[in-house]
């Protein structure tokens, strides 16, 4: 089971400028808080959520920083040519690591990324879910939206193209469920998708 | 690129005024109040969730527009677009008081599954329930032409997930017998292209043909998410999720009632008799719901591992194949647990798999699901258990290690399996130069892994070479990079960093002597010995720049503290004695990579007491080996932090209280030998090989020295001329530019107090060698002990003899040199001391820290300058 998708920038290095922004997240179903007996104000609770998410989202900045370094890739190399340029998402790195309890979700959770020139997708994760089934999704899922958003594009943006993130969630991470689609399926499922957003 | 644009957009959105935000609420509730679907209302949703969604503070729309905005969303006429949209608003405003929505408003299941992620988003537990039922009553509502359960079944999945109680058993059956159902009957004709309807709508009229397999073959038995075909029925597409949900679902299930339930209902059914293998197909139809889903779940997963063995005609296909074996294994393995009768069943499919899986390098990462099968199933599979962890522990780190997927699993596995690798746990810990290989390649995301496994890694065995490895980890990074750079040919996207180039190394490696030490290094399991790597650190030292090495290097403290932490809990004295030695061994044979000598240096010498005091007499037995270690030039002395805990250590130790051994020659030895070293580094002027001797070494070694004095009294006038001309030398304006004043200051004090303190020779016993009982409290808070009494004594009488002095202001027998943790009173504002016998000077920083480690916290006795 998924429990939240998050789409953020990616800088290349610490150095660069700027912060690390979230673009895009979506929690399936909320964490409870059971054993917190005090009254939580509505308004605490979704600045908790999206403090969550910003967490998530720096560390899978750093963990990315950090893998990029160790194979020696720099930022020059992260620019893409042009914007031509297929992006090779089965190049794409993409890594896992485990969000202890507490921090800063309450259960402990897995994380897995993947990083696609200088934006960030992730999955936070059950700590037993089917990990290769997870990264077929997130890749399935970022290039989705990458062909769809025309991400690569300048001037396209997703930040006001949230119906089309939601449409692509909706049939390919249901609820936050993770599916064993095969090729065709998703063939299907996504001119089902293009016919819906085209008129 | 978006860097510049989002950031823009971010902070407009985030600038909109609550004036300005009402007004565009004000300008959506018309556009939805008049329905009116076109692209001006589409971007304006856009927008507001953007505004919505910018901000971690929360927004507050029109209550108009929150209603409107949920009226679009249950409208049958609104287009999909628009109503994800009016769900996202609502979500992002989650968890929000005032929501009128409720399941019921709902026209479709389209629209309740949207209706549902907005109500599961609120975080109340009465509210997921309240979805549950909802969904599940249209679940259970059996109409043929319900359009599309499959927007409802990832809800069921979700609500399961959040709020296991949500489905009563009855319930919980009911949808059991329909997921088997779904599992094993979906249909194997593909699906019709679409008329006028839907897209998935199948019309029965005209059939396309039969669903076909991954290598393109027609489908030899029943339908499950590896057979493919143009097109996919309503059934197929509640096949695929109902497996996807399989494994959660009969997690769920399971454990809340093991088996009573299904024991009732089935002695009812087939009497007392369960035979294992007639429990197939004849009366599968008659078996109650739980034992039905499992039946047709071990149907399928075996269907699913035939089919994974096909050749895919599609890449994607050949990725969902392995994802689904993986799957397979998952679920056989909750079945078996839940119902041991399965075992007989599955043994052997996952027996040939394992075989088949062994030798097959593209589906490693399939290995760890059914080595954990064959651990949790005991004794029926003990022979697996241990074939496959011989071959995942020993084969897979050494090919594999450069998949950080992998190794982000493996470590994972390893973790959450300690207690049930019985006898393979000793393999697994004797592997750990395999394991270690991971942690070398990964080091980012594996540190806080490992940190959670080594205390189950670690024994007695193997912690010395375990410490010699992880103090040479970011050397096996270095290596491993040039194993990778000589065994793959340069591919399109290389794993090493291909900046740093190392031709030398790879020359240099036909050396018969370095090729042997590189496969030491390398080596798959504890081998019991270990080797001085010197030569091989030269050779190695070009990719001591590489990125990775450094990450690897950063991470070494970390771990050594973990292993220390582990250690000294079972440490006996000898294994304690072994490792002290090893860090004096090592300090000065360390990989250069940049700041990895002095982290290194840090850790190590916060351990050297910490092990001292695990076993004191260690200091007497091992007197040859410190020795050595102080008289020694140059190397470990760079930082001083070594130097420093050796040199405590000897001051504290060297005692007949800790050893009845110690012997008068001894401390005489070591007295030489600390004198010569005294004399050396307070003349020694810095230079670019040898950097300044940090104040601390200088006071710690001038304290030791008067507590060997304060032992061996014969000792008393050689220290005493020696702490005077330390005196003096500290004065000497020609010490000005090695040393700063304040550090001169601090030494000079510190010599002139050990000056005085060794006039008495019986006080300075009791002072700088005090008996083991002043470590209780008692004898810093009561005034009428002997301490304070004896403090205040010599306190009066140095203050009377030489009243331009510095005030004398320790209490050079406080626990604390002993144990920091005995004595809380022993803290700054707690009463306070000083620690004589450490060096803590004048504003220099602590030196060490933590378990059994002087501390050194600089207060005065108020007591005692009071009295």
């Amino acid at each position: 089971m998924v429990h939240a998708f998050l789409i953020h920038t990616l800088r290349a290095a610490k150095a660069e400028e700027g912060l690390c922004r979230v673009l895009y997240s979506c929690f399936f179903g909320a964490e409870n808080s059971p054993n917190d007996s005090q009254p939580h104000s509505a308004e605490r609770d979704r600045l908790l959520r999206k403090e969550q998410i910003l967490a998530v989202a720096r560390q899978v900045e750093s963990m990315y920083q950090l893998q990029q370094q160790a194979c020696g890739r720099h930022a020059v190399d992260l620019q893409p040519q042009s914007s031509d340029d297929p992006v090779a998402l089965h190049e794409a790195p993409c890594g896992a690591f485990r969000l202890a309890p507490g921090d800063p979700f309450q259960e402990p959770r897995t994380v897995m990324w993947l990083g696609v020139l200088s934006i960030g997708f992730a999955l936070v994760l059950d700590t037993h879910e089917n990990l290769l089934l997870a990264e077929s999704t997130l890749r399935l899922l970022a290039r989705l939206l990458l062909d769809h958003l025309r991400l690569l594009v300048p001037g396209a943006n997703l930040l006001l193209r949230a119906d089309y993130i939601e449409g692509i969630l909706t049939r390919f991470l249901p609820h936050g469920q993770l599916l064993f689609l095969n090729d065709q399926f998703v063939q299907g499922l996504e001119k089902e998708f293009s016919a819906a957003w085209s008129h | 690129m978006p860097a510049a644009g989002p950031e823009r957009l971010l902070r407009q959105a985030r600038e909109v005024g609550a004036e300005e935000l009402g007004r565009f609420c004000a300008r959506i509730s018309a556009l939805l109040q008049a329905e009116d679907w076109g692209p001006d209302t589409l971007d304006a949703l856009r927008r507001l969730f953007l505004i919505v969604a910018a901000t971690k503070y929360s927004r507050r729309l029109d209550p108009t527009c929150v209603v409107l905005l949920q009226t679009a969303l249950c409208s049958p006429r609104c287009p999909e677009r628009l109503q994800l949209l009016c769900a996202a608003v609502l979500r992002e405003m989650a968890p929000s008081d005032n929501l009128s929505l409720s399941c019921d408003h709902a026209q479709s299941s389209r629209q309740l599954g949207l209706v549902a992620s907005v109500l599961l988003a609120q975080g109340d537990p009465q509210q997921v329930r309240t979805v549950g039922q909802c969904v599940i009553k249209v679940l259970e509502s059996r109409q043929p032409e319900v359009p599309s359960l499959t927007y409802l079944l990832p809800v069921v999945s979700k609500v399961a997930s959040l709020a296991p109680d949500a489905f009563p058993e009855e319930q919980t059956k009911a949808l059991s017998k329909r997921l088997g159902d779904w599992l094993r009957y979906a249909s194997i004709q593909q699906g019709a292209a679409h008329a006028s309807g839907g897209f998935f709508s199948a019309p029965r009229t005209r059939q396309p043909g039969p669903v076909t397999e991954v290598d393109g073959t027609v489908a030899t038995d029943f339908f499950t998410v590896l057979s493919t075909g143009q097109r996919f029925t309503e059934d197929q597409r509640l096949n695929v999720q109902a497996f996807s949900m399989l494994r959660a679902w009969l997690l769920q299930g399971g454990p809340a009632h093991p088996g009573a339930m299904d024991s009732d209902d089935r002695s009812e059914l087939e009497g007392s008799t369960v035979s294992v293998l007639s429990a197939a197909s004849t009366a599968s139809h008659l078996l109650p719901p739980a034992e039905w889903l499992r039946e047709k779940a071990l149907e399928y997963c075996q269907r699913l591992l035939e089919q994974s063995g096909r050749r895919a005609l599609r890449k994607a296909d050949s990725g969902l194949q392995k994802a689904c074996l993986v799957e397979a294994v998952l679920v056989l393995d909750v079945l078996c647990r839940q119902d041991p009768s399965f075992l007989y069943r599955a043994l052997p499919c996952l027996r040939a798999l394992r075989t088949r899986l062994c030798g097959d390098p593209a589906c490693v990462r399939a290995l760890l699901p059914i080595a954990q099968f064959f651990l949790h199933h005991g004794e029926a599979a003990a022979v697996d258990a241990d074939a496959v962890c011989q071959h995942l522990f020993t084969r897979i780190p050494s090919e594999h290690f450069h998949s950080p997927m992998l190794a982000f699993e493996f470590v994972q596995f390893c973790r959450d399996h300690l207690l049930l690798f019985g006898s393979n746990l000793d393999l697994l810990r004797t592997s750990f130069p395999s394991l270690f290989k991971f942690l070398a390649w990964s080091s980012p995301a594996l540190t806080s892994e490992f940190v959670a496994l080594l205390p189950a890694l670690v024994d007695a065995g193997t912690a010395v070479e375990m410490l010699h490895l992880l103090l040479d980890l970011p050397s096996l990074t270095a290596a491993l990079d040039l194993q990778l750079r000589l065994s793959q040919a340069a591919s399109e996207r290389p794993l090493w960093d291909v900046s740093v180039r190392a031709p030398g190394c790879l020359e240099a490696l036909r050396d018969p002597q370095a090729q042997g030490l590189f496969q030491h290094l390398l080596r798959a399991k504890a081998s019991g010995t270990t080797e001085r790597l010197t030569l091989l650190h030269q050779l190695l030292q070009p990719l001591a720049s590489c990125a990775r090495v450094v990450q690897c290097a950063q991470a070494v403290p970390t771990l050594l503290r973990a292993f220390f932490a582990a250690v000294t809990k079972f440490a006996d004295g000898a294994l304690a004695s072994q490792l002290a030695l090893l860090l004096l061994e090592r300090s000065d044979s360390l990989f250069q990579v940049e700041g990895y000598e002095a982290d290194v240096h840090r850790v190590l010498s916060s351990q050297f007491p910490a092990l001292c005091k695990l076993h004191p007499s260690m200091v007497v037995e091992r007197a040859k080996e410190l020795l050595e270690f102080v008289s020694s030039p140059g190397g470990p002395r760079s930082t001083g932090h070594m130097l420093t805990s050796v040199v405590w250590a000897i001051g504290e130790y060297l005692s007949v209280s800790w050893d009845r051994r110690c012997t008068a020659e001894q401390i005489n030895r070591f007295f030489e030998a600390l004198e010569a070293l005294l004399f050396e580094v307070a003349q020694s002027r810095p230079s670019t090989t040898l950097p300044r001797c940090p104040p601390q070494v200088i006071t710690v070694l001038m304290t030791t020295v008067a507590k060997l004095a304060s032992r061996s009294q014969d000792l008393i006038p050689r220290v005493s001329l020696l702490l005077s001309k330390m005196r003096t030398l500290a004065q000497s304006p020609a010490a000005g530019p090695v040393h700063g004043e304040d550090d001169l200051g601090a030494i000079c004090t510190r010599a002139t107090e050990l000056l005085n303190l060794l006039k008495m020779p019986s006080v300075a016993q009791f002072v700088l060698t005090p008996s083991v009982e002043v470590s209780q409290p008692r004898y810093h808070r009561d005034r009428n002990t002997a301490l304070p009494l004896a403090l205040a004594l010599v306190s009066r009488l140095l203050e009377r003899e030489a009243g331009f002095l510095p005030r004398v202001d320790f209490c050079g027998g406080c626990c604390c040199l002993n144990d920091p943790s005995a004595n809380p009173d022993c803290r700054p504002g707690g009463g306070g001391h000083y620690a004589a016998s450490w060096p803590q000077v004048g504003s220099v920083r602590p030196l060490t820290g933590g378990a059994g480690g002087p501390t050194g916290v600089r207060t005065t006795h108020r007591w005692m300058l009071g009295a």
